[in-house]
């Protein structure tokens, strides 16, 4: 992840933390799918990182996303210890999802949401992210 | 589409908006709400406790589910100890229907829960604590009618499959304060569902 984060250094990522079983991250992701077909031309990236159970990874998390089809880059988490990487993502992040983050390498700019996103909310933060890159 | 595996490294900056809740080490706010035989539940319901087993949960969230069993394991480990568990739902259930009142009593009375599962109908115990998700547990130990919080977080470190679990973190932070020893570490994190609030 912190590699594929460096690939774009001047690209902001908006990477959402989901599962298939979260009931408001599956409202949301048609949310993130939209804004990531809208910004296909800026430097804009949205990573969906499922949190899913890796051992479900084909029998649930592959079939749920064909069904949805996602246009965003989709990732699957494979660490173990969610007490020790929750943190390393975001120290105040309390495990709860859905949670988002706004990320651009290049200005160290970073912004955590541990919340639900509405299209236009989501456009928003966007925006207002965009607007404080040099 | 892409597959990666990811990995994470990060300092981090934040934004939050709900209220911080308590910290391990202060004393254990006080509440009232309803349990599911309709009587109130406070702190003094446990006065005769060595501590609580708070245990912030409810009905819809796929992570209570996987963690149910471990819940009544714990109360069946430990309320003969003098560390009982108390379920809370603070779950609003305008948003979340699955998390009504009747539908707790109803789960609990098919599940054979042995320990109050009560209802935080104003979510001012979720807020005072700082409950962010389900599950989310809170220890209070309770010393001459002083009522502290000693731990904040996960139950152990295996949602998904309790025979892989490497640390319960909550069985060894009471076994340590029953032995008169420090808890370490005492406060962890846990992926969840988010709670429910109402407005929000």
């Amino acid at each position: 992840m912190e590699s594929r984060l460096k690939e774009g250094k001047d690209t902001v990522y908006i990477v959402n933390f989901w599962a298939t079983w979260c009931k408001p991250c599956v409202k949301e992701l048609a949310n993130f799918d939209r804004v990531a077909r809208e910004n296909q031309d800026n430097a804009v990236r949205v990573l969906l990182v499922s949190i899913d159970d890796k051992s479900t990874l084909n029998t649930t998390v592959k079939p749920f996303v064909q069904r949805q089809d996602l246009q965003a880059e989709v990732l699957m988490l494979d660490e173990l210890k969610p007490h020790v990487w929750i943190d390393r993502v975001d120290s105040s992040w309390s495990g709860a999802i859905p949670a988002t983050m706004l990320v651009q390498t290049s200005t160290r700019r970073r912004e955590f949401f541990e919340q639900e996103f509405s299209y236009v909310e989501l456009n928003n933060k966007l925006s207002d992210f965009l607007k404080g890159t040099p | 589409m892409a597959w990666l595996i990811a990995m994470f490294s990060a300092i981090s900056m934040s934004a939050v908006d709900l209220p911080d809740g308590v910290k391990v080490g202060d004393p254990a706010p006080d509440f009232n709400i309803r349990n599911i035989d309709n009587k109130r539940i406070s702190l003094s319901t446990f006065k005769e406790a060595k501590g609580i087993i708070l245990v912030f949960t409810c009905n819809s969230c796929p992570f209570s589910k996987k963690y149910e069993d471990r819940i009544i394991n714990l109360h069946t480990k430990y309320a003969g100890k003098g560390w009982p568990v108390l379920a809370v739902n603070s779950n609003d259930s305008t948003i979340s229907e699955e998390d009504s009142f009747s539908a707790m009593q109803m789960l609990a009375s098919e599940h054979g829960y042995k320990f109050p599962y009560g209802l935080d109908e104003t979510q001012t115990m979720a807020m005072k604590y700082g409950a962010r998700r389900t599950p989310h547990v809170f220890l209070i130990q309770i010393n001459n009618s002083k009522f502290t919080v000693t731990y904040i977080g996960a139950i152990d470190d295996n949602a998904n499959d309790p025979s892989k679990v490497e640390t319960r973190f909550v069985e060894n932070a009471i076994d340590n304060m029953i032995k008169g020893e420090p808890v370490e570490p005492s406060i962890t994190k846990a992926i969840g569902c988010t709670i429910k609030w109402r407005n929000h």
